[in-house]
């Protein structure tokens, strides 16, 4: 099967304590009108289950959606698990309230592009497409 | 003889108006159908269509004034729970805060009741919220961060140190684990001399609304909803003045639902609680007069006066007809209200302050009994000194300069906000009977009823947003000078984790283990006899034993919640 046909696969996941899901639901929603195949972890996970699930489900994409301060933390642990689990090859993005200077520190860890409030769900939808396209011509 | 010709020359004189009326009406529609309707979303978030005009003719209930309205403080409350309102007292102007250790925060306390702030509102870290501990492992990353993290009593001393409990009245904002918070709140007032019957304030308390909206749960709803009732029967008799619950449509709102939606659903959930404490035996004239409410207050302004009004009234007609109560109290909808913290925009924040004035006007025309207002930087952080003192000065600016508060409801008889009045009511009854449809609010919970008419209410705004249908200042509208964000934010400092390891550890090194295993064991056994928990977690709260150590005793009878995941 060529990489045009197969649908692209995301993880959708609420890590932490933090119970503000509305923005996880609407853009794991608009990923699925996007045409994605979307699993949503659910609230309240560890980065262990994130990363379990991830490789579980061999997904392409893992989006986080932090909104309790707590991202310095979580996508840094998120990124060292999947690199454990042999799934750098992952591409790990996601959104909340992230200051743009904890945004550039962690996408020269090697986080992907994160979003903040206000953004259009369809700028998300544009980068993991383009992410998976020249992805595709790597591999 | 001479009377009824009265009254039929008084009919006769009414008819000629309606009729002068018909005909006027006939005349502006022709005017107006004549001149091009500018390209807008004409409709409030209830997806009401708000027409151009209102006349008399728009009271659709065709309820009379002394029915639908009356007076202040009385039957059925639609223009306030008060007879004299701000007249006498202004509202309340409350604060939520909390962040870092509870050393930190009693000093933002302090600084906030310097500068005439008149109530505290305890903001708790998700630790916390989820009743963990600080030294917790799940608790990684978040200690202290989006709240004050209190894991034991001597955090919740420490909160209000030198803070007169029986003066300044407390609201905490807890769920899950409430009940424990509570205990904590009520032996830390102990330690300062002041027993429970001087305890003024209020405490969350609504897990309801946790399962459909906010997400900070502990244990399923059965037992969780068993504490509450707890909570209302050891109030009644210990601690009268104080709230044992605020009914809470503000989380369900900012999770993405509509006023008409955050309305009914609230009430409804509050029936549910009635309901629950009947079950139990308890006085519905004794236990309901010590619910609050807690509104979220949005942008559709007149939406907004008249979801406040149509709450009062619908609330008062199902205690006095459906369950029965005699006393006014239990009639009288009171209410605190925050302006809405999902309006705010990251791109040119200081737009913030004008939305959260006009968000506060719209609480104090719609008669709250207390209010926040947020800080313009919330959606980047949380809220420096200064964004705080400005939404302070703004409720200030209302209270003292803008005359607002000089009349009693002053909207009244407006016909569009009467209109819209009666339209939520109507809205909210269909929602009711919808409930009942799936079972009530326990099943509609389970089933995720609840969760995704929020999410689909969510969705459709963000569509309404990226088509542009709906403007956003700032946003997809007028972004000029939206990329440079250069406001100065709060940071939470990196040491809040070891100082609070540290006091952890001091905690469990000052206390005697065999208090700390006997109370729990005491607490156990409470919860699978049935009885009440309160005094056993009283007595686990004075031994030392943590925030985390009480919910996991309760948790072994009681089990925990695992939420029906759909998006």
């Amino acid at each position: 099967m060529s990489s045009e046909e197969r649908k692209i696969r995301v993880l959708v996941a609420k890590p932490g304590l933090d119970g503000h899901d509305r923005g996880a639901k609407v853009i794991a929603a608009s990923f699925r009108d996007a045409g994605f195949e979307v699993i949503y972890t659910g609230l309240h996970q560890t980065p262990e289950m994130i990363v379990n699930a991830a490789v579980q489900e061999d997904v392409d994409v893992v989006a986080l959606s932090v909104l309790s301060g707590a991202h310095m933390t979580l996508f840094p642990r998120v990124l060292e698990l999947l690199e454990e689990e042999g799934a750098e090859g992952v591409l790990l993005t996601g959104g909340g309230i992230i200051p743009k200077a904890d945004m550039e520190v962690l996408a020269r860890a090697g986080v992907g592009r994160l979003f903040g409030p206000g953004t259009p769900t369809s700028e998300a939808v544009e980068y993991i497409r383009e992410w998976f396209s020249t992805r595709a011509e790597r591999v | 003889m001479r009377r009824q010709e009265a009254e039929i020359e008084r009919m006769r004189q009414q008819e000629a108006e309606l009729e002068r009326l018909r005909e006027q009406l006939r005349l502006w529609e022709e005017a107006f159908g004549a001149t091009p309707t500018r390209e807008a979303l004409f409709s409030a978030s209830s997806g009401i269509d708000v027409e151009p005009l209102y006349t008399p003719a728009d009271r659709a209930s065709g309820q009379a004034y002394t029915e639908a309205l009356g007076v202040p403080g009385q039957y059925p409350f639609t223009r306030g729970p008060y007879a004299s309102m701000y007249r006498t007292r202004l509202w309340t102007m409350r604060q939520f805060a909390g962040f870092a250790t509870a050393e930190d925060t009693n000093q933002r306390y302090r600084y906030l009741l310097d500068h005439g702030t008149t109530g505290l509102s305890v903001a708790f870290d998700f630790p916390t919220l989820m009743g963990y501990d600080s030294d917790h492992p799940r608790s990684l990353g978040e200690v202290g961060v989006c709240g004050v993290a209190v894991s034991s009593l001597a955090d919740m001393e420490t909160l209000f140190e030198g803070i007169p409990l029986d003066q300044v009245s407390v609201s905490m904002t807890i769920n899950g684990p409430a009940v424990i918070l509570f205990c904590f709140y009520v032996v830390a007032a102990e330690r300062q001399g002041i027993g429970p019957e001087q305890l003024r304030g209020t405490v969350q308390n609504d897990i309801l609304k946790e399962y459909q909206a906010q997400h900070a749960w502990v244990f399923p709803p059965e037992p969780a909803l068993r504490c509450i009732v707890d909570m209302f029967e050891w109030c009644t008799e210990y601690a009268p003045k104080y709230n044992p619950i605020s009914i809470s449509g503000y989380h369900i709102r900012e999770a993405g639902a509509t006023a008409a939606q955050e309305l009914a659903f609230t009430l409804r959930n509050g029936f549910e609680y009635v309901e629950r404490g009947i079950s139990r035996g308890l006085d519905v004239d004794a236990f309901v007069p010590h619910f609050s409410f807690f509104f979220d207050v949005h942008n559709d302004f007149f939406e907004e006066i008249a979801k406040f009004r149509a709450a009062r009234r619908i609330w008062a007609r199902f205690m006095r007809e459906k369950y029965g109560a005699t006393n006014p109290d239990a009639w009288r909808l009171r209410t605190h209200a925050q302006t809405a913290g999902v309006s705010l925009t990251a791109q040119q924040p200081e737009n913030n302050i004008v939305r959260v004035a006009y968000q506060a006007m719209a609480a104090v025309l719609g008669g709250t009994q207390s209010l926040h207002t947020n800080s313009m930087d919330e959606t980047l952080a949380l809220p420096t000194e200064k964004s705080v003192r400005i939404a302070l000065r703004t409720q200030q600016i209302l209270a003292y300069e803008s005359g607002v508060p000089n009349t009693i409801d002053p909207l009244a008889g407006s016909y569009y906000v009467e209109s819209l009045t009666d339209r939520l009511e109507t809205e909210a009854l269909d929602l009711f009977r919808r409930i009942d449809e799936v079972g009530g609010v326990v099943p509609g919970i389970e089933t995720g009823f609840f969760q995704s008419e929020i999410a689909e209410s969510a969705r459709r705004q963000q569509i309404e947003v990226e088509s542009s249908r709906r403007v956003v200042v700032g946003v997809n509208e007028f972004t000029e000078g939206s990329e440079e964000v250069e406001i100065e934010t709060l940071k939470i400092d990196g040491s809040v984790v070891e100082r609070q390891r540290q006091r952890m550890a001091d905690l469990r090194a000052a206390r005697t283990d065999t208090d700390v295993a006997r109370t729990l064991d005491e607490l156990e056994r409470s919860c699978t006899e049935g009885n009440n928990v309160v005094p056993s977690i009283l007595d686990c709260a004075r031994a030392g034993c943590t925030l985390y150590e009480i919910r996991h005793a309760m948790e072994k009878t009681f089990g925990s919640y695992k939420e029906p995941v759909s998006f």
